[in-house]
């Protein structure tokens, strides 16, 4: 656990309590990815090989990631990129992956993932990089990110981590009935639908403080609309709007937000 | 969404399952206009909330197949919606305006700076100040609202940079701030609140919230009173938890039981009587009594009340079958005055013109509403409904609205949605 907390030694966990959340107005990332480079703090990684309870922890925080993520054997893109060899990439490199505007010009412009760049980054996404589309508002303990990114770490570099990637969302964990993946949506009648989503939703993709929910893969999306229609994700906007949707109309939506070049 | 997406789109299976229950909505349509020669022909008139969105939507999804044109004198657009946060020092003047240039460069909506001062119904034709005339098939008016002569006696137009309004947004919120700023040490703001039905019920009390944001800063011994003619308001009981929390004993509201229905003003003495009782106060926001905008009472589609009622399912005038009326003019039953509702309702309209112009598909139409009040720094609540479309209104089938207690990190998410909401339908009107 030293790695991480000499970066907060050095003060680069900056975001105070009173930036935390989402001021979308500081730009951390840039000025810290050069400032981290001049440092050469890249070479401060979180120790590999940390002990098997660390490990244990660090992939039970990855529930919360692993909404969206999928790391390890056969990983995918998901709703975010896969982390696999997440160490050492540049943010918003990876070819195939549709980022944000925000993270590709935080990549253009000097940011590598490493700990201790990723450690600002959970702390706090939108301060890091504003406008990015990852919708999380950040892991608060320094000691949590410490054990997650030791854990991430595992699936970085020649001898990564071998275990086969885990899905990111299943109809079974909220209870829901599978038959509705299954389910063909019509796009003509979810792009009407969709009417009522982009009075909040950017069609852009861009997260202002509303989610983004473009290019989504179908089953992930339909799991989360589900989720909130029978009250296992709990949000009073969400839960109205979903609450008139019939299974059919959630698979049209799917289907109208879904683009094929998306596919993983 | 790109070009090819959309293409895909129309290529794909044509839709079986709702069939029969859109078949309900297009039976209440008119039969299809009989195309004549070119394009058939949509004018809008506002870009606003209801006519950039109706606009976008009927030029973007009928791809070309239907003329957009649409009458809106300014060429940028202050949204009333946020104009409050300016005032309380939130957003900054330049980030709540928007161009149309966006509509005609990526949609093709051909845009005309001009008012409309006329409608013939019979010739179908719209006539403009600037002396031109635009024939239609389908006319849509979003004009918003104008006030209502005499509702407020001592107060007329000319009057209002004495005693500013600042609720159609533009160069009036700019003044009203400018003028709370300037306020004496000590002195007071009285607001005299509209009756109802009026635009954005919330606005009136997020704006003294915002009024009280800033002298709580710059001038904690101020006072602000609102005449309020009504017995209660919206979100009410969020707002009065609010105040006392962060503005304790700055905010006065004189209800009807202590005259606040039976108020005048005095511009030149800068003077509000309420129930014969004259006081001197320093900033005076003076919210008539409301209507719809001019043009839809020129087009003769008003009722007494002065707002023009409507079809539920299409929007159309319920006098003019060829005439579609949205967002603050339409009296259409439980949705809100708000810019969301004007631009959910612009996406009914939508479809169903398309319909009836191009024989696209309609389905059966559906309405949506949330408004988001900010009370103090990071201090944001919402109210939301669903509605559908019944023969005689617009009617509510479900709703939420947030909880006076709630902690400070919901309400803090809570304002961060608003943030995210004003980013989407923004878009959703302009890009
Ligand atoms: C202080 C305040 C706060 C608000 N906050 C919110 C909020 O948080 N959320 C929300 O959803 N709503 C809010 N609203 C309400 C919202 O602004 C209105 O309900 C919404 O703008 C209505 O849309 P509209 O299309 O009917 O009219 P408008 O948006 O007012 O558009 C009308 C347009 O028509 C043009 N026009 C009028 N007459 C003519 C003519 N004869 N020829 C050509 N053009 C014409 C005008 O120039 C104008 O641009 C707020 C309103 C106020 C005043
Ligand atoms: C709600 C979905 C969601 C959750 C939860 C989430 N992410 Fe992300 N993540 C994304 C998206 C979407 C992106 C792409 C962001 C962009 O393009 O702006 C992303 C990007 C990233 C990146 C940058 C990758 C690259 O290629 O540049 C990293 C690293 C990352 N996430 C790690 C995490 C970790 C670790 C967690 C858990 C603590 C997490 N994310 C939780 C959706 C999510
Ligand atoms: C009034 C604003 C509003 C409308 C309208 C709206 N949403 Fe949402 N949506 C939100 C908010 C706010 C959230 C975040 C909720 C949360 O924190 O769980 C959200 C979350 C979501 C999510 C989950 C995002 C994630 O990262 O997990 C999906 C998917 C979604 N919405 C889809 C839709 C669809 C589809 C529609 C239209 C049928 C729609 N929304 C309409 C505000 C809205």
């Amino acid at each position: 656990m030293t790695a991480p907390s000499t970066a907060s030694a050095n003060g680069l966990r900056s975001t105070s309590p009173a930036a935390r959340g989402r001021s979308r107005t500081a730009g951390l990332a840039a000025c810290l990815a050069s400032g981290l480079l001049a440092l050469g703090l890249l070479l401060v990684l979180p120790a590999a090989g940390a002990g098997s309870d660390d490990a244990g922890r660090g992939k039970a925080l990855f529930g919360q990631c692993k909404r969206c993520h999928q790391v390890g054997g056969g990983a995918a893109h998901r709703i975010g990129p896969h982390l696999n060899d997440v160490f050492g990439r540049t943010a918003g490199s990876l070819a195939d992956y549709r980022y944000s505007q925000a993270m590709r010009e935080a990549g253009a412009g000097g940011l590598i993932w490493a700990g201790a760049t990723l450690d600002a980054f959970l702390s706090d996404p939108h301060t890091f990089v504003p406008h990015t589309r990852m919708s999380f508002d950040g892991m608060e303990g320094a000691d949590d990110r410490a054990a997650l990114l030791a854990w991430l770490r595992g699936f970085s570099g020649d001898h990564s981590d071998p275990s086969p990637a885990e899905p990111t969302a299943t109809p079974e964990e909220y209870g829901l009935d599978p038959h509705i993946l299954a389910i063909q949506g019509d796009r003509e009648y979810g792009a009407y639908l969709a009417g009522e989503c982009t009075t909040c939703h950017r069609t852009d993709g861009a997260d202002e403080g509303i989610p983004s929910i473009t290019g989504w893969p179908l089953d992930d999306f339909v799991i989360a609309l589900q989720a909130y229609k029978h009250g296992k994700r709990v949000h009073p906007v969400m839960q109205m709007v979903t609450g008139r949707l019939s299974d059919e109309e959630i698979a049209a939506l799917a289907a109208h937000f879904h683009r094929a070049e998306d596919d993983p | 969404m790109s070009k090819s997406n959309r293409k895909n789109g129309l290529n794909r299976r044509h839709f079986l399952a709702s069939a029969a229950a859109a078949t309900t909505a297009v039976s209440a349509l008119s039969a299809p206009t009989v195309l004549a020669e070119g394009r058939p022909r949509v004018v809008v008139v506002g870009g606003g909330a209801g006519g950039a969105t109706a606009a976008r939507y009927i030029a973007k999804d009928s791809e070309g197949a239907v003329d957009v044109t649409l009458v809106e004198p300014s060429r940028a657009y202050y949204t009333c919606f946020f104009s409050n946060l300016y005032i309380g020092g939130f957003r900054e003047w330049v980030s709540i305006g928007h161009s149309y240039g966006a509509l005609a460069a990526n949609h093709g909506v051909n845009v005309v700076h001009d008012w409309a001062v006329s409608v013939d119904r019979d010739a179908r034709s719209v006539g403009l100040a600037g002396g031109g005339s635009l024939a239609y098939d389908r006319l849509i008016l979003s004009p918003g609202i104008d006030f209502r002569a005499g509702s407020v006696p001592g107060w007329d137009l000319s009057q209002q940079n004495r005693m500013p309004h600042a609720y159609k947004a533009g160069s009036q919120t700019q003044l009203l701030r400018a003028q709370i700023e300037a306020m004496p040490e000590g002195g007071t703001y009285c607001m005299v609140a509209p009756p109802n039905p009026f635009r954005c019920p919330p606005g009136p009390y997020e704006r003294i919230s915002m009024v009280a944001h800033v002298l709580k800063q710059s001038n904690p011994t101020a006072k602000i009173i609102i005449v309020d003619p009504k017995e209660k308001f919206s979100k009410q009981g969020l707002f009065e938890d609010g105040w006392q929390r962060h503005y304790p004993g700055m905010v006065e509201r004189i209800g009807p039981d202590f005259g606040g229905d039976k108020v005048e003003v005095r511009p030149e003495a800068m003077e509000v009587v309420v129930d014969g009782e004259a006081m001197k106060v320093d900033v005076c926001n003076v919210i008539p009594a409301q209507q719809a905008g001019g043009i839809a009472a020129a087009a003769g589609i008003t009722n007494e009340a002065g707002w023009a009622p409507i079809v539920p399912a299409t929007m159309q005038s319920r006098a003019d079958e060829n005439i579609h009326v949205l967002g603050d003019a339409a009296h259409q039953g439980d949705m809100p005055k708000s810019g969301f509702s004007a631009n959910s309702q612009a996406k009914v309209c939508a479809m169903a013109v398309r319909g009836a112009l191009t024989g696209s598909s309609v389905f059966p139409p559906r309405f949506s509403n949330t408004c988001w009040s900010l009370i103090g720094t990071d201090d944001g609540v919402k109210v939301g409904a669903s509605y559908e479309a019944t023969d005689e209104k617009i009617a509510k089938t479900d709703g939420f609205i947030s909880q006076t207690g709630e902690g400070a990190e919901l309400r803090k998410a809570t304002y961060e949605e608003s943030l995210g909401w004003y980013a989407g339908i923004t878009a959703d009107m302009f890009s």
